[in-house]
């Protein structure tokens, strides 16, 4: 029953091992080129919000902030992104995409210093009303952001001057692809370190963190400020894809989607992000088709099977299942 | 005269509301004793053990590590100034696996939690030194496995491991038998019996065979202040002790 542990060191390098999984599942990310060429702007669609599910995983799947109020970031990062062309004539998508992260990286920053001090119910109020105070100040600055009507003007150069944006989305969709594959191999090297066993250890019991010595509340706040970047990282993405910025970048609806998305493919797993991205998204595309109207109903359906039955999500359910076939 | 005492508190009180739970506590752990902390329930030995910690602030009084004012020094910095508890009731990683979580002790301690890009794997001194905590502890066995699926014992036994990882100075065990069927216990307590001699070690233990067997002075505490503190030999023969708490008990 139990086997002797000879090298504790190759156990550890065992685990954040690639698998053969892994590699598929990237090299099918590149098949809506060849599969579903018409489908590439929907593609990008669920990139972006793959990248987004990816920046809630970081916070809480791993250190166990649950969040209402991440649409912030996903916001300030599209406005930033958008402003910057529609008001500053400044087009370039890459470092267009850099000063957005930065600025979601500052405010994330800001922000983190609250956040580590509640917990629980108080913290889900807590990003839930920076949301709301967010959504508002947009609301309210529309000489800047265009208030409801949206931000107009936004006008995107060729990507590296090289690549135009085509109506087709072929440049759309390799663009956003590269930064989510990016985001993710940042994301994956940074929950295999120390800092991200850290991480995990908070999520586990925050209670004992203090007592071995952990200065917990600093990898909060680093690890907040990263998933602000990333968050606000898919907002410009957006924002550069689709040349335009609504108000409902920062509404409270996509604070919960991004959630919903996450809570589906499974938390705490990197992987689980995409697929739940992926899985919210196709459904809302396909039941939006039918019945524009009630879609949610189905969403909430899905979510109501997936949290009752499959308490680790869609992949943790998918683990399982081929941990115990391979098992027997 | 040089004061021996690693540790050391100094009129320490603590009251909530009309309850006082500390009454002008002043005691002191040389290096490398091996101290129990006995009483009656309720006599505030745990609150004792949070007001030395950290976890609760002492309304008046002084708590010295090592000649060093640490009374307002927050839990974890005094974690690495070696000051240590285990806790009463498991307060594990459950998810994480014991290799994992002893590891995570030992890269808090050496500062290596703030390297975001460097691999775990790569961490190779942190992880062997885990792993030779975790075989002296006798969890080699099962440190790979999630810490949710150990036995209870062996769960105990990690609460120490943990502690153990952060290379205390000062080591404070709550009831670390608690729960602990009695043969399993004994084994518990050798383990503690055995840990490095320069460690000072206060534990909470209801048992008063173990208590007698593993202590080199007892300090009794009831209604939250120190009724006495002295050898077991005094203190099997102390009749304030008997009348207040091993009165009450069939062991001795």
């Amino acid at each position: 029953m139990t086997n002797a542990l000879t090298d504790p060191q190759k156990w550890i390098a065992s685990r954040s091992r690639w698998s053969v999984f892994e590699i598929v599942f990237w090299l099918a990310a590149l098949l809506p080129f060849l599969l579903f060429p018409t489908y590439l702007t929907l593609a990008s669609q669920v990139a972006i919000a793959a990248l987004f599910a990816l920046s809630l995983d970081l916070i809480l799947g791993y250190a166990g902030i649950v969040t209402l109020g991440h649409a912030m970031f996903f916001g300030i990062g599209a406005y930033t992104a958008g402003i910057l062309s529609a008001r500053y004539g400044w087009g370039d998508p890459i470092t267009g995409l850099v000063v957005a992260g930065a600025a979601t990286g500052l405010v994330g920053f800001v922000a983190s210093y609250l956040i580590v001090r509640v917990q629980h119910l108080a913290l889900l109020m807590v990003t839930l009303g920076l949301g709301f105070l967010t959504y508002e100040l947009a609301n309210a600055m529309s000489w800047l952001t265009g208030g409801t009507d949206g931000l107009q003007g936004v006008q995107m150069w060729p990507i590296a001057g090289l690549f135009r944006f085509d109506l087709w989305g072929y440049a759309g969709y390799s663009y956003v692809l590269a930064v989510l594959f990016i985001c993710f191999l940042l994301s994956r090297r940074m929950v295999n370190s120390s800092f991200g066993l850290a991480l995990r250890g908070i999520r586990e019991n925050t209670k004992r963190m203090p007592a071995i010595g952990s200065d917990h509340r600093a990898h909060l706040r680093r690890i907040y400020t990263v998933s602000a970047v990333m968050a606000g990282l898919a907002g410009a993405l957006l924002t550069q894809t689709t040349s335009t910025v609504g108000i409902n970048a920062l509404s409270f609806e996509r604070s919960a989607d991004v959630v919903v998305m996450l809570i589906l493919g499974g938390t705490g797993r990197l992987y689980g992000a995409i697929v739940g991205a992926i899985i919210f998204m196709i459904a809302r595309d396909q039941l939006a088709g039918i019945n524009p109207q009630y879609w949610y109903f189905w969403i909430g359906l899905l979510l109501m099977v997936v949290v009752l039955f499959m308490p680790k999500g869609i992949l943790g359910f998918v683990a399982r299942l081929a941990g115990r076939s391979s098992d027997g | 005269m040089a004061d021996p005492a690693v540790l050391a508190t100094e009129g320490l009180s603590k009251s909530f509301g009309a309850l006082k739970v500390a009454r002008d506590v002043s005691i002191a752990l040389p290096r490398g004793c091996r101290h129990a902390l006995i009483g009656p329930n309720g006599a505030g030995k745990t609150t004792l053990l949070n007001l030395i910690t950290g976890a609760l602030k002492p309304d008046s009084g002084r708590i010295v590590l090592d000649g060093e004012d640490v009374t307002s020094v927050p839990i974890a910095a005094r974690v690495r100034k070696g000051l240590v508890r285990t806790f009463q009731i498991n307060t594990l990683f459950p998810e994480l696996t014991p290799l994992e979580s002893v590891t995570l002790a030992v890269c808090e301690r050496e500062r290596l939690t703030g390297q975001l890009w460097r691999a775990l794997a790569a961490q190779k001194d942190a992880i062997d030194e885990a792993f030779a905590v975790l075989t002296q502890l006798r969890l080699a066995d099962v440190a790979t496995r999630p810490t949710r699926t150990l036995a209870y014992g062996q769960q105990r036994l990690l609460e120490i491991a943990l502690a153990l990882a952060t290379r205390p100075k000062v080591l404070l065990l709550d009831e670390p038998a608690a729960g602990v069927p009695k043969d399993e216990s004994a084994m518990l307590f050798s383990v503690i019996a055995g840990l490095p001699e320069d460690i000072s070690v206060l534990f909470i233990e209801h048992d008063m065979n173990l208590v007698f067997s593993f202590a080199s002075h007892i300090i009794v505490l009831v209604a939250g202040g120190v009724l006495t503190a002295a050898s077991p030999d005094e203190i099997r023969s102390d009749s304030r002790v008997r009348d207040v708490y091993l009165g009450h008990s069939a062991h001795v």
